[in-house]
């Protein structure tokens, strides 16, 4: 057969599309669920490094996240709960979810080894070149920072992709959301600035102005709808200081 | 099985034929995923498996396909293997598939790969093909390792994610080289392995 000719040449390639189609289908197939639940372990342990928690090892990060995360929640603008069946705030894509014009805002309910109680907040917004997201943990008065973590999809290594640094994320330990018992959030700026709005500021990158912002302004939009929340949290707690705030404890 | 000429795919690829240091080829992937050890042995091992899967599988096609439309049938099979390895890495090892995620799609626009395919495999058959895979992948690899050894150790004070530089350096005033995290360093760290290796083999020197 002339390996030149048109026939020959169509019927090749169609046979190769349709051979290599149909393989790439198959193997797509198999391995979806074992990448799924690879991408939903990432997802918790971004949750539990929010509440500086790691997992003993990798087999065991869904172990662990259901040892500490003992509720899901569902709440609105307004502070009341509307649903808490299981795993309805980590199923929850934030992607959609910061686009909807009535959010139902996710909250993980945490209690630790030493029996305080914190609340992770889900994040999503905008770096440089792609997505950021992130989880902020709260203490149980609804005003302190426990924790937070923040991942991104591809910003510059070196700069931007800081921001998923330990060092990073240690500063918004601490950091209270309200001020004087008005909420205020938590701002990311140059270093030395203050805030206009009197909130409490973190130092922003070096050589990362945009991804700095990015963070400021997502801390902004996914934090501050949760206000009527918080002030709930805090007209539940006791006027003493409660017991999470002095202990310390950072459990493995 | 290894006669002079399979001998010669397999090691010249190693040094004298390196497709890095002396063809040139693969520069782009090269500066991309060096910044540390992991991702650079990642990426050197997908683009062995690649290369070698694809060197044999076009030396097996090579007297079925068409002149006309060759460049078509190889690229869909690099495309092919590479989407393979790309879906293998996220289900067995996520968190490398999550550094290199782009840059495991590029393999597909490496040029090492239809370097190999259009000048080699096209006209030998499958087992020099396949020596020929492994021997330029090993030569790419070992490129990447040297370059990310350097990178990882000045810019980052790591090898292989562990911190090998003491913490008594930094207390007196030592500093990481950011720069050396950025593309460009890549470049002069390459530029700087071409000049050496050329200057230790006579016989790549130009007059």
């Amino acid at each position: 057969m002339n390996k030149n000719s048109n026939t020959y040449q169509i019927l090749y390639a169609a046979v190769m599309v349709l051979l290599v189609g149909s393989l790439l289908a198959l193997i797509y197939m198999a391995l979806k669920p074992k990448q799924n639940e690879n991408i939903a372990n990432d997802t918790r342990k971004q949750i539990l490094s929010a509440l500086h928690i790691a997992a003993p090892d990798d087999s065991k990060v869904k172990e662990t996240y259901e040892k500490y995360i003992i509720q899901d929640l569902l709440v609105d603008r307004d502070g009341n709960v509307v649903d808490s069946a299981q795993n309805v705030a980590f199923d929850v894509d934030m992607k959609k979810n910061v686009k909807l014009d009535d959010r139902q805002l996710p909250v993980m309910k945490c209690k630790m080894d030493d029996g305080s109680i914190k609340y992770v907040l889900p994040m999503y917004g905008a770096g440089l070149w792609g997505p950021i997201w992130g989880y902020v943990a709260v203490n149980d008065d609804g005003n302190t920072i426990y924790g937070a973590n923040f991942s991104h999809e591809g910003e510059t290594p070196g700069l931007g992709a800081r921001i998923a640094d330990k060092d990073f994320q240690d500063e918004f330990v601490d950091k209270h959301l309200f001020q004087e018992g008005e909420y205020k959030g938590v701002v990311v700026l140059k270093k030395g600035l203050k805030s206009t709005t009197g909130a409490e500021v973190v130092d922003a990158l070096t050589g990362a102005t945009i991804t700095s912002l990015g963070v400021s302004a997502m801390l902004e939009d996914c934090l501050a709808p949760y206000k009527a929340f918080l002030m709930k949290l805090q007209s539940n707690t006791p006027a003493v200081v409660p017991e999470s705030e002095i202990n310390n404890n950072q459990p493995e | 099985m290894l006669s002079k000429k399979n001998k010669e795919a397999l090691f010249n690829p190693l040094s004298k034929d390196n497709p890095v240091l002396v063809q040139i080829l693969g520069i782009c992937s090269a500066l991309a995923v060096t910044a540390s050890l992991e991702p650079a042995i990642v990426m050197g091992i997908s683009v062995i498996c690649v290369l070698a899967f694809s060197n044999v599988i076009i030396s097996f096609l090579r007297k079925t396909i068409p002149t006309n439309i060759r460049i078509i049938v190889q690229l869909v099979v690099v495309a092919t293997l590479v989407i393979i390895v790309q879906q293998i890495l996220i289900a067995y090892n996520y968190d490398v598939s999550k550094q290199l995620s782009v840059f495991i799609g590029l393999i597909i626009t490496n040029c090492i790969l239809m370097g190999r395919l259009e000048a080699f495999a096209m006209h030998n058959s499958p087992w020099p093909s396949f020596l020929d895979g492994i021997g330029n992948g090993l030569g790419y690899t070992i490129v990447l390792l040297i370059v990310a050894f350097f990178r990882e150790l000045l810019g980052s004070g790591k090898l292989f994610g562990y911190q090998v530089v003491p913490q008594w350096c930094y207390d007196h005033g030592y500093e990481n080289n950011g720069l050396m995290i950025l593309a460009p360093m890549a470049l002069i760290t390459v530029g700087c392995i071409i000049w050496f290796h050329r200057a230790h083999n006579k016989e790549l020197q130009e007059n």
